[in-house]
């Protein structure tokens, strides 16, 4: 399986994000991707899974299930962590797993697996944000997909919680599968590859690190 | 399937839960239709003539209450998101999302509305016809709500955006809503007539709805 993006470019907001973009992810492989706040870390991510639309440029996926589209093979890792606070985590594992994976999945093992099996009735509210991440992460163990788009997986998880992610990480690799990552620090695995995306700024970088100084 | 029918169960839970919009829908329709008769007086006679209207116009605001939050919730938790790159087309996802906003916030109103139409002096035969109206014409004001909830879904604030979109689409609604409910009380109208028309505004907006909020959203979610 084989992840391409051929002089990818984004349009937001009214204004070029990023443009000329080339990169390939095959299985077992990482791609971390890099950048000053605001580079489109996030942005490419959703174009991807197509939340975003392509403004110029192609992606495509060799080896995948051709029926599907990329979306329908890819886990998303977002920023937000898609739970309902009145439901239990329990309940909110089950959904995600039911409506992405389409038949009833037991879901204990995946919520053993990021150590959220004790609090299984909680409800999510109750939740701290490390969980509330490892949660979402369970999501993405739950339903097997070969594609991982990660947002910033390891903020705000712990140590324990990060090295945890790393063999879960590891584990999916292993299995044949392929991460796309957008990170400002370690990932806690060895990244195949990295896109810098500064390097593809379509318009002149802000000079955000004068901005930033004290005055 | 399976995916549509954990949606349903999903938001179906959510309404009944604290904080859902459920039981919200049915109390401001009890209290709305409770104070008409304080503000009009004892006049029987005109309670039972406005009784219908009355009854159908706190429907259609009960209805609204918890229309906002239907799309802006999952926007603002990033399940819309997943919600969007599901297998499932995104037309039927929208439609069982209004299912289950009609089960929790549309049914109720039916169920409750032959109890406070006591309140208002309607008899046995204006009962059975204003439920039935309810019930035909409540969907038709889900699935019309459903276009405004996924145009304003991305706003603060959104609510006051969705009434003034929605309210107006509503209105052939709640013409032929109370012409068949007042038409089984008074005549001289057959009933069937605005009856059938309340049925046909419903199965359009049924079909009409899910694909216009569908397309809303592609749009409103970038």
């Amino acid at each position: 399986m084989r992840l391409s993006a051929v002089h990818l470019a984004c349009h937001r907001g009214g204004r070029d994000v990023f443009a000329g973009v080339n990169f390939a992810v095959g299985s077992g492989e990482v791609l971390a991707i890099t950048g000053r706040n605001g580079a489109g870390k996030s942005s490419l991510l959703r174009t991807i899974v197509g939340l975003v639309r392509v403004a110029h440029g192609s992606l495509s996926l060799e080896g995948g299930d051709p029926e599907l589209t990329i979306a329908e093979q890819a886990h998303y890792l977002g920023h937000q962590d898609a739970l309902k606070p009145s439901l239990s985590v329990g309940e909110n594992l089950r959904f995600w797993a039911g409506f992405l994976g389409h038949k009833p999945a037991d879901t204990s093992a995946a919520l053993a697996a990021v150590g959220l099996d004790p609090l299984a009735d909680l409800p999510a509210a109750y939740l701290s944000a490390g969980q509330r991440r490892r949660l979402s992460i369970a999501r993405l163990l739950a339903v097997k997909r070969p594609i991982w788009l990660l947002d910033e997986p390891v903020s705000t998880l712990d140590t324990a919680a990060q090295e945890r992610l790393a063999g879960l990480m590891r584990a999916h690799l292993a299995d044949g599968g392929l991460i796309l990552a957008a990170t400002h620090g370690p990932l806690g695995i060895a990244p195949t590859r990295e896109l810098r995306l500064d390097e593809f700024a379509a318009a002149p970088a802000p000079a955000a690190s004068a901005e930033l100084q004290p005055s | 399937m399976t995916a549509l029918a954990a949606l349903l169960v999903r938001d179906m839970r959510i309404a009944v839960r604290v904080g859902g919009g459920a039981l919200i829908g049915v109390l401001f329709f009890l209290v709305v239709v409770t104070l008409v008769p304080f503000a009009i007086g004892p006049d029987l006679a005109l309670l039972k003539r406005i009784g219908p209207a009355v009854l159908w116009l706190a429907a259609l605001l009960a209805n609204l209450l918890a229309l906002d939050r239907l799309f802006a919730a999952d926007h603002e938790d990033g399940s819309l998101d997943l919600l969007l790159m599901s297998r499932a087309p995104l037309e039927l996802v929208v439609a069982i999302k209004g299912v289950a906003h009609w089960l929790t916030t549309g049914l109720p109103l039916v169920v409750a509305a032959p109890l406070i139409g006591l309140l208002l002096n309607l008899d046995g035969a204006a009962q059975a016809g204003l439920v039935l109206t309810l019930l035909a014409g409540t969907p038709a004001l889900t699935f019309i709500g459903l276009i405004g909830a996924a145009i304003s879904v991305a706003l603060r604030r959104g609510g006051l955006l969705l009434a003034i979109l929605v309210l107006p689409l509503t209105v052939p609604v709640l013409i032929f809503g109370v012409g068949a409910a007042n038409a089984a009380l008074v005549g001289p109208t057959p009933f069937g007539t605005p009856f059938t028309i309340l049925c046909a505004l419903t199965l359009a907006s049924l079909v009409v709805g899910p694909f216009a909020a569908a397309a809303a959203l592609r749009q409103e979610i970038e």
